[in-house]
């Protein structure tokens, strides 16, 4: 079962520039565990003491996973899994 | 130094006044590996607010798709302080600092307050560097055209 993953520009470094790869998972676990089998040096930039990293989005087919059981949300057949950086700020 | 065309800082205030007191938000696009601003896009404020801005999902996951496709990246990340200075907050440096963030980008502030200290852009709109928690300011150069200027493949800093 073959997800594409879109690999945000910081990470490119570790898929040889490649700007989506293929990964295999059922969940959104899964996939991260095959990209750093593939690809070393991912999973530390996504995940943090188990949970995703606050300042980390990733999408399943677009949708947030935060709101979809996080690194647990599944991973249809064919996903397109688009990980990137949370863009914010502000004053204080 | 980021060299920026002079239409796209009147771009930047535009947004910015046209969204104040709330903050605004967007990205310059330039080609990939390239130091070259050349495509304004104004990105909704999901936060609504005066004191936080935060790039809506949807809209994210859109623009960053087509940017890929382009062959395009974010060359600066701008937004407004509408009642403090152009200078990055610790919330901005906490994002900017994040493990994707890329540290290639140009994060650009432009203030909307009342007593706004006005510099070389004509207005006031600084730009920084910010590499794990770090923030270093550097000139923006404000043209009317790249076609002299150093914006080329040939300038891209390595990354560390």
């Amino acid at each position: 079962m073959a997800v594409t993953v879109s690999i945000p520009t910081i990470l490119r470094t570790h898929t040889g520039g490649a700007k989506s790869v293929e990964a295999k998972g059922s969940t959104v676990a899964e996939v991260i565990d095959d990209l750093e089998a593939r690809h070393g040096g991912i999973a530390g930039r996504l995940v943090n003491n188990g949970s995703l990293h606050r300042f980390v989005n990733i999408y399943v087919d677009d949708e947030d996973v935060r709101f979809a059981g996080g690194l647990d949300a599944p991973v249809g057949e064919n996903s397109t899994v688009t990980i990137l950086p949370a863009v914010a700020g502000g004053m204080r | 130094m980021l060299v920026i065309r002079a239409d796209l800082v009147d771009e930047i205030v535009a947004h910015a006044r046209r969204d104040h007191p709330d903050e605004a938000c967007g990205i310059i696009a330039g080609p990939e590996g390239t130091e070259r601003p050349e495509r304004f896009i104004p990105m909704l404020n999901a936060a609504r607010s005066p004191t936080f801005y935060r790039f809506e999902d949807d809209e994210m996951n859109r623009v960053y798709r087509e940017m890929d496709g382009a062959d395009e990246w974010s060359v600066v990340i701008y937004h407004s302080h509408t009642a403090t200075e152009a200078y990055p907050s610790r919330t901005d440096i906490a994002y900017a600092s994040g493990p994707l963030a890329d540290p290639r980008v140009h994060y650009v502030l432009v203030s909307t307050r009342e007593d706004a200290q006005v510099n070389s852009t004509g207005h006031e709109l600084r730009s920084f560097r910010v590499v794990d928690g770090v923030v270093t300011e550097e000139d923006v150069d404000v043209v009317e055209s790249y076609m002299f200027s150093h914006t080329g493949a040939d300038d891209v800093p390595d990354l560390a």
